[in-house]
Formats: structure tokens, C-alpha cells, sequence
């Protein structure tokens, strides 16, 4: 059994097992189960949430917004419905955040931009759909970086969410207000959305699970598109368990969203004690090499350890298109988002910025001008610049070129191996304003989540360690549509180690 | 490579960019970064090499061109920043004669 505490985490405390535990300290499917049998109310339970939201949301900022009126309103139905003898759902009563990138019928979604401050969407994502059938109770809309551009929450035009293990320092992102919001029980389940790591980066900075399926697996209709060949939404939970019961409730078939695959969706939780016995790991070396903090670096090696004394063996493997993904992605994403964020125009919907005598062209280029920040004008124009006339084969057909060599160096791994296992972040979550000058320290934090979305694969991030007080996260890559094996993975890794008992002190 | 001042309002204008001056030296000096990070890739051959164009191989999907139940025009009307008669209100685009 790994230590919790080495001597620098000797504040990092193991939950008291003897005092009452707080209904934030609950499981999703405790609160569920709780809920279920009536030994608990759904409006307890939202209460509880709502009030640990009030009292630590002023050091984490985890929220745009939160729905409290809406939210009490749903528990209080939702009991009504349970005690006239109604099944509520799997999710029934559990409180869930999601990204504000994710449309929620009149509730305000701003993508973390000015452009889109006072945007209501007129109906809901495919996903939120299917947490209200399921029961759940959305309550509130996450922070992120602006159209998910980012990797600390810094971008935000709503001002950045803070690491609820140091509060000095960033989420990750792009989705750092869903991760912060569970790792410091603002919630227990949250959705986010993933394009280069934006899930598993920041899961692994705030200590939680968080998971990108299969490109296809989950519908995006109603999540705001930033780069549609990449995007997938995807869950954070405090354990596996929790996160294998919200992706059974978002992933299947939509025809709303026609890269949505007609796969069956089977129960991930049904599979999760089955062990790994056998289990081929592979281990790519690329993910082991500089830039990788040795602290980090031998965590992941531990864990792996671990895997293996439960039963798996680890492959060395070797991917030599690695440390070309970075370019690759910066090259198609830009791109991508470029044209997707074409509709900000200042005519059906967001920010208009509109001068006594503009004709349309002035009009539309001082909206964007004013709407969008730094960040996102600049990934605009390396897009526009990337598709344009003259440049379009050097950029963009040779990135293509390069993502298919990328997604064959997946597929020969996959012959010898069942799931891969590298770190998520080459380091643990730095301080705020640390990287904000450099444009390029940025991006290296995804340099190990990044080449998945290439290839379209499922991969997770799970707890698997601490430096100097701040969580270490664990990448398991899986094959495609092969989100049972990586679930059954992580849960028989994280039975066996105590990390995800430990939670951060606000 | 450094891109010239040219070259970056030609792209802030295909871009839709009202960007200053400042704003476009900025994003001059930040481009031009990124783009020679991007040389790296002709490390690589990929001469025989398909372009991949999305995550998985995903063929289209087509469907019976009927009509299905749409928003209503004041849902979709009622996010714009100028509408009247059913219509968004946009300046002028053809010249007054």
C-alpha cells in the first residue's frame, strides 16, 4: 500500500472516518443510493451543496454561475416525484456542474467570454438532456478558459479559478472550474469538455478523475464548438466509480450530432471489479523524456508498479511521432476554431459592437475585436492565417499528414498493448501568472494529452500521487470504444491506493 | 520568419480582427513564434502519407431531406442583438442608389 502522507504532505489528511461524514463528502452514487432508499432528501442534498458552494466559491471561483433557484426547485420536485412512488433516475437528486460551454435552456452560457455574457441559450445539450432524464440536478455553470483556449483558467473573461489544494495556484484548463469545483465538493460530479487534455490536465492538477471517451461516444450538440474534429465532453468525479456512472448516463447515439457513433453504450460500472489480470500496459517512453519533472515521472513509474503487482504487465513501447503532436495540434485546432468561431458576428446572437455610420465589415471586426480575448484572437489568426491561400498545404494538409502518422504509431501500440500509461501533465499545476508571458510554456502542459485527441482515443486521468502538497495525475489511454477496460484499470488501481481518500483543506 | 506588418493585417483582416496598432505588433511577434515552432514538422516525410481528417475514419451521414420541428422564430430571434419584423437587423449591405 503506497503512503498518503510523505513528509511534505504531512497536511494532507485522510478523512476522518469517526465524525459524521457531510453529504459533500459523499460518493454520487452514495448520494444516489441515500436518496433512493429516502434516507435522505434530494433538497438536503442540493442544500448541502449550495451551502459549501457560498462558503468556499470566494477562494476557488469554480462557478460563472450558479442556479440556486433552479436547483432548489428541481430537488424539491424531484422529492415530490420519489414520494409518489417515481424511479428519479440513476443520477437521481445528484448535484452536477457543467462547463459554460455547454448550452442549458435559459440559463445564461457564456463560454467564458465577453462575447457571449449575456447569451441564453434557447434549448438544451444533448448532455444535459440526459442528466435531467437521469435525474440530476444541474447546479451551476463551470469556469473555463474563454471557448476552452487554454490551460490554467486564466482566459477566463470572468476571472480564473483557483486550485483548491493552494489556492496560489492555476486549475489547468480548459475545464478548470469543473475539476476545481469537485475536488473541493462544490459538487460531485461535473461535465467538461476535452480537445487537447482539457478533462484529464486539470483533473490531474485538482486531484479528481476526469475522462475524455472516444471521439463520438458522447453527442455534442448544444456544446459550443471549439475544434470539431477533437472536441468530446466528457466527466470529473472524486473517484472511478462516480465517473463510470456519469459517463453511462451522457454516452450513445444522437442524431443531432452526426460524428456521434451508433456503438451500444455497455454499463461501466458493471465491469469495474472484474481485476486486470493479465492487462498488456503499454509504457511509450517519449512520455518519460525532458520536460517531464522526475518527481512526476516517478510517481506514473510507481503506479504502474502497482498495476502490475495487481495483475497486468507493463510493455515497453515506443512512439516516435510524440513530440510532434504539440505542432500538429496547433496547426488543426487554430484552424478549426477559426472557422467554427466565424458566427461570432454580432448578428444572431452575443456582443454587437455597432458606431454611427459602420457599414457591416466595420461592425462585425469591432465586435471580435472587442468580444474575444487575447488568447482566442490569436489562436483566429494562426487558424486563418493556417487555411489561407498560399499556406493552406505547408500548415494545414501537412498537419493532417502528420495526424495520420500519429494515429498509426496508436495502432501499432495497440497490437501489443490493451491501455497505455504515461503521465497526464509533465508537471503538477503551477502558479497563477507563472506562464501567462510565455506562450509557449503554456502549451507544453499538453504535450502528454494532446496526441490522443489526434487519434480520437478514450483516456483518463486518476490521482496517483503528490509533490510538494499539489495532486500527480495518472494517464490511461484505452483503444477506442474501449472505455470498460480504462474504467476497470483505474478502479482496480485506485482500490488498491489511498489517494482518492485524501481531499484539500479550504 | 517574422511576419511583416503587411502579412498581419492581411490576416486580422480575414480574420475579422479590428485590432490597433499595438494589439498587431503583439500578435506579430507571438505569430511569428508559433509559426517557426511549426518547422519542426518537416522533419518528418509524409509525401506517401494520407491526411487524416478527422479522429476515426467517419463516413457522412445523410438523411431524407423532410422537415422536422425547428426552434420557433422568436427562440431564435431572441438572442440577437437588433431584430424587427422576424428578421435580424444588420446595417446596410447594398448601396443606396
Amino acid at each position: 500500500m503506497p503512503q498518503v502522507a510523505s513528509t511534505k504532505n504531512q497536511e494532507l489528511k485522510t478523512k476522518n472516518q469517526f465524525k459524521i461524514m457531510p453529504f459533500t463528502d459523499f460518493t454520487a452514487l452514495q448520494l444516489a443510493q441515500q436518496i433512493k432508499s429516502k434516507k435522505i432528501s434530494c433538497r438536503e442534498v442540493t442544500d448541502a451543496f449550495l451551502e459549501r458552494i457560498e462558503e468556499v466559491e470566494p477562494k476557488v471561483h469554480a462557478f460563472i454561475s450558479v442556479q440556486q433557484d433552479e436547483a432548489r426547485k428541481r430537488a424539491d420536485a424531484l422529492d415530490k416525484r420519489l414520494a409518489s412512488g417515481d424511479d428519479i433516475g440513476p443520477l437521481g437528486g445528484v448535484p452536477v456542474a457543467a462547463k459554460d460551454l455547454l448550452c442549458t435552456k435559459g440559463v445564461r452560457t457564456t463560454c467564458a467570454s465577453k462575447m457571449l455574457e449575456n447569451f441564453v441559450p434557447p434549448y438544451d445539450a444533448h448532455v444535459v438532456e440526459r442528466l435531467t432524464s437521469d435525474g440530476a440536478v444541474i447546479i451551476g455553470k463551470a469556469n473555463m478558459d474563454e471557448f476552452a483556449m487554454g490551460s490554467s483558467n486564466e482566459n477566463s473573461a470572468f476571472g480564473p479559478a483557483r486550485n483548491p489544494w493552494n489556492l496560489n495556484h492555476v486549475p489547468g484548463g480548459s475545464s478548470g472550474g469543473s475539476a476545481a469545483a469537485v475536488a473541493a465538493r462544490e459538487t460531485p460530479l461535473s461535465l467538461g469538455s476535452d480537445t487537447g487534455g482539457s478533462i484529464r490536465q486539470p483533473a490531474a492538477y485538482c486531484g479528481c478523475v476526469g475522462m475524455k471517451p472516444t471521439y463520438g461516444r458522447v453527442s455534442r450538440y448544444g456544446l459550443i464548438a471549439f475544434a470539431s474534429s477533437l472536441d468530446q465532453i466528457g466527466p470529473f468525479a472524486n473517484n472511478v466509480e462516480d465517473a463510470a456512472l456519469l459517463l453511462g448516463s451522457i454516452a450513445g447515439h444522437d442524431r443531432r450530432d452526426s460524428t456521434s457513433l451508433k456503438a451500444p453504450v455497455p454499463d461501466y460500472t458493471a465491469t469495474l471489479r472484474d481485476g486486470i489480470k493479465g492487462l498488456r500496459v503499454g509504457v511509450p517512453k517519449e512520455y518519460f523524456v525532458q520536460g517531464v519533472d522526475d518527481n512526476v515521472a516517478t510517481s506514473v513509474r510507481k503506479a504502474i508498479d502497482q498495476l502490475c503487482e495487481l495483475g497486468a504487465e507493463a510493455v515497453e513501447i515506443s512512439m516516435p511521432t510524440t513530440e510532434y503532436a504539440l505542432a500538429t495540434y496547433y496547426i488543426i485546432a487554430p484552424s478549426e476554431a477559426s472557422s467554427n468561431l466565424a458566427r461570432y458576428d454580432g448578428v444572431q446572437y452575443g456582443m454587437r459592437v455597432l458606431d454611427p455610420g459602420d457599414g457591416i465589415m466595420e461592425m462585425v471586426s469591432k465586435t471580435r475585436a472587442a468580444g474575444f480575448g487575447h488568447e482566442v484572437q490569436h489562436r483566429i489568426m494562426i487558424g486563418t492565417h493556417a487555411l489561407s491561400s498560399g499556406f493552406y498545404d505547408a500548415y494545414y494538409v501537412k498537419a493532417q499528414k502528420v495526424r495520420t502518422l500519429i494515429q498509426h504509431d496508436f495502432n501499432n501500440a495497440f497490437e501489443k498493448c490493451d491501455i497505455l500509461a504515461t503521465p497526464t501533465a509533465p508537471t503538477v499545476a503551477f502558479k497563477l501568472g507563472e506562464k501567462t508571458g510565455d506562450p509557449f510554456a503554456m502549451k507544453l502542459a499538453d504535450t502528454c494529452t494532446i496526441p490522443v485527441n489526434m487519434a480520437g482515443l478514450p483516456a483518463l486521468s486518476l490521482p496517483c500521487g503528490f509533490h510538494d502538497g499539489l495532486p500527480i495525475g495518472l494517464q490511461l489511454i484505452g483503444n477506442v470504444l474501449d472505455e470498460s477496460t480504462l474504467l476497470r484499470a483505474a478502479f482496480s488501481y485506485e482500490q488498491a491506493t489511498e489517494w482518492h481518500k485524501t481531499s484539500c483543506e479550504l | 520568419m517574422s511576419l511583416s506588418s503587411e502579412e498581419i493585417n492581411h490576416i486580422a483582416l480575414l480574420a475579422r480582427l479590428d485590432l490597433t496598432d499595438a494589439e498587431k505588433a503583439k500578435a506579430a511577434t507571438e505569430l511569428s513564434q508559433i509559426l517557426d515552432s511549426f518547422d519542426t514538422l518537416k522533419e518528418l516525410d509524409t509525401d506517401n502519407v494520407t491526411p487524416a481528417e478527422s479522429a476515426l475514419n467517419l463516413v457522412n451521414v445523410l438523411r431524407i431531406d423532410e422537415s422536422r420541428p425547428s426552434l420557433p422564430t422568436e427562440a431564435a430571434l431572441a438572442n440577437a442583438p437588433e431584430q424587427a419584423a422576424n428578421m435580424f437587423v444588420v446595417p446596410r449591405v447594398v448601396e443606396a442608389e
